[in-house]
């Protein structure tokens, strides 16, 4: 165990016993008598830690483990094996004091009551969670003033839009200040300029309260945005844990060139361009890319060559990637059938 | 415990979403008029004679089927739905990231709708009475001071029944049929259609060794001052019985809680949380 760790992961584990049934009538009859179970490895051995104040993004393709892994973090699941300790506590032991310096924000699920204001989710949330009055005030008016939910927050939840919705669940998740953010993919289904109020809003709570913040998503850009760190997983097996420039560079050591050229480039320029690493084209936009050590004399020559009007580098797209990592490292499912 | 404190907000959200389901609430409400229907066939059964050991003409049937209509939406549960549903959609997981025990904020939401629903059936409840069961109520405050105290118990024997059959869904993908079974026993055992008095003795000497009699016709017999197992009215011994059997009533509430408690325990082990 690492010391002054705020989350400890010890070679965790967990497994699911699942159904499987074929359709149709006669499976259906069959599965009366007779079922066949499947045991799903969903988290395999995993192990890390993470310090108080860290912001984390926790990577990996769909049913990866991503989920499985916040829930254990915040007790709702017991792991199979493994140790694991949140701020102190055994998190499936759920002991009030763990779960005040917790939240688990889901994108897309709710905790405020869905035919009642926000309002009134907050005033539950602050006598479940025993906030004092004036901390209470203090926060909720600053969580207003920051989401910017001040008029829809007396509407009941089932008339608000989902970018009104999330805003509000985020307020209700961070009433009672919580040292330790969970965010399962908190940006799911909101629209761009909402992406950017909640990531600029995490990073605010983050360094204003010190709050661990361990987050997963599928948009790369909240990784970019919000974490300098990164835990990848894929098939319930971490495959990486480190810094995300590092990341990039390991798997693509290359530079990404877009060039924007004064005109279509002819036959002769396009062939230049391919000899230099062309990896798409269109119009009188070009993509290159490039190995770092390379870099310098390619874009002296391109400039040279070419009629250059705009030229940007930068590092290959983090889907890309990410990608690239999880079809190297490609494993089996880690599914094996169970007795029924 | 751990957010008892938080008890009273609990009660004050949960009355204010039990009047946010308006239309739902007294269509709710009709469904569970079965003691006046069974009130108005019996009272016909009943007319020009006495049934029973209690000697029950009309007034003490109006009586009987009139208290068991309140008792019954006293002390009625809805939390086995709750609970099924919430562990199947994975959405108990909401519940448990706070910190106040699930269990005890279904409590509040099953006791915040009370005062709707006695609002709607208390004043019919009375007007019956008074005019149609005047003289059935019992005079005795012992009889009085043990029919208020059957009433949580009452109460806690059918949430926690049902919160048992609820529990199940940690390993049943469906509930239903226990439930149905279970409303099926109640049903004939708790004097719900009929009084255990007019029931086959081997009938009543059944209901006497299963809790569903505590959550409905006992206290119901302790407001009309009438022993519980049948007899003449006797005040003293009436009132023996009726401490008598809030002791066993207590008792089946406190095996209840560690069935409960047990089955939260391996079940929360088991519980998957998918979708939620």
């Amino acid at each position: 165990m690492t010391a002054g760790a705020h989350v400890e992961v010890d070679k965790v584990s967990k497994h699911f016993r699942i159904h499987k049934r074929a359709s149709g009538l006669k499976a259906a009859l069959r599965s009366l008598v007779h079922r066949d179970y499947e045991e799903r490895r969903a988290v395999v051995d995993l192990s890390f830690s993470i310090a108080p104040g860290e912001r984390v993004g926790f990577l990996g393709p769909n049913g990866a483990g991503k989920t499985t892994t916040l829930k254990m973090l915040s007790g709702l699941l017991h792991p199979t094996s493994g140790n694991l300790r949140v701020a102190g506590h055994i998190p499936q032991q759920r002991e009030p004091e763990f779960l005040k310096q917790i939240t688990l924000v889901m994108g897309q699920k709710q905790q405020l009551l869905w035919d009642l204001p926000p309002v009134d989710t907050f005033e539950l949330n602050r006598a479940i969670y025993d906030v004092p009055r004036g901390q209470f005030q203090e926060t909720l008016e600053e969580l207003t003033r920051l989401l910017d939910i001040a008029e829809v927050s007396r509407t009941p939840t089932r008339q608000l839009s989902l970018g009104e919705r999330m805003k509000c669940e985020l307020a209700a998740a961070l009433l009672h200040r919580p040292r330790l953010l969970f965010l399962d993919e908190p940006t799911i289904g909101l629209d761009v300029s909402m992406q950017v109020v909640l990531r600029q809003f995490i990073r605010a709570y983050n360094e204003r309260f010190q709050a661990t913040v361990l987050l997963t998503s599928h948009y790369m850009e909240d990784v970019l945005q919000l974490c300098s760190r990164v835990l990848v997983i894929d098939a319930g097996t971490l495959r990486y844990d480190g810094d995300l420039v590092s990341l990039v560079r390991s798997q693509r050591p290359e530079k990404r060139i877009t060039l924007r050229l004064e005109g279509e480039p002819s036959p002769e320029q396009l062939e230049k361009l391919k000899r230099r690493g062309l990896v798409q084209h269109e119009r009188t936009q070009a993509t290159l890319q490039v190995p770092q050590k390379e870099l310098r004399a390619v874009v002296a020559s391109l400039i040279e060559e070419l009629p250059v009007v705009d030229l940007t580098i930068e590092d290959p797209p983090l889907e890309e990637v990410l990608r690239d990592l999880f079809a190297k490292t490609k494993t089996p499912s880690g599914r094996a059938p169970a007795a029924s | 415990m751990a957010g008892l404190k938080a008890y009273p907000t609990l009660l004050r959200i949960g009355f204010a979403e039990a009047i946010a389901y308006r239309a739902e609430l007294l269509v709710w409400m009709l469904t569970t008029t079965m003691p006046l229907v069974s009130m108005a066939l019996w009272s016909s059964a009943a007319a020009g004679q006495r049934l029973g050991p209690e000697q029950m003409g009309q007034a003490e049937l109006v009586g009987y089927f009139t208290l068991t209509l309140l008792v019954r939406l006293i002390t009625s549960s809805w939390v086995l739905w709750q609970l099924t549903e919430e562990i199947r959609s994975g959405t108990l997981a909401q519940r448990l990231l706070r910190p106040i025990h699930p269990l005890v904020s279904y409590t509040a939401e099953q006791l915040a709708a009370l005062p709707l629903r006695g609002a709607i059936v208390l004043p019919l409840a009375l007007g019956l009475l008074y005019f149609f069961a005047r003289g059935q109520i019992t005079s005795d405050p012992w009889l009085w001071l043990c029919f208020v105290l059957a009433l949580p118990g009452a109460w806690a024997i059918n949430f926690l029944s049902m919160a048992l059959i609820g529990l199940l869904a940690f390993y049943v993908d469906s509930t239903l049929g226990l439930f149905y079974a279970w409303i099926g026993v109640y049903t004939l055992m708790s004097g719900y259609m009929v009084p255990m008095s007019l029931m086959p003795a081997w009938m009543a000497k059944l209901a006497a060794l299963l809790p569903f009699r505590y959550m409905l016709e006992t206290p119901v017999r302790m407001l009309l001052g009438w022993p519980l197992v049948g007899g003449a009215k006797d005040t003293l011994t009436g009132r023996a019985e009726a401490f008598w059997s809030l002791g066993i009533e207590y008792g089946y509430v406190v095996v209840l809680l560690v069935g409960v408690a047990l089955l939260w325990r391996a079940g929360l082990r088991r519980y998957a949380a998918f979708g939620g």
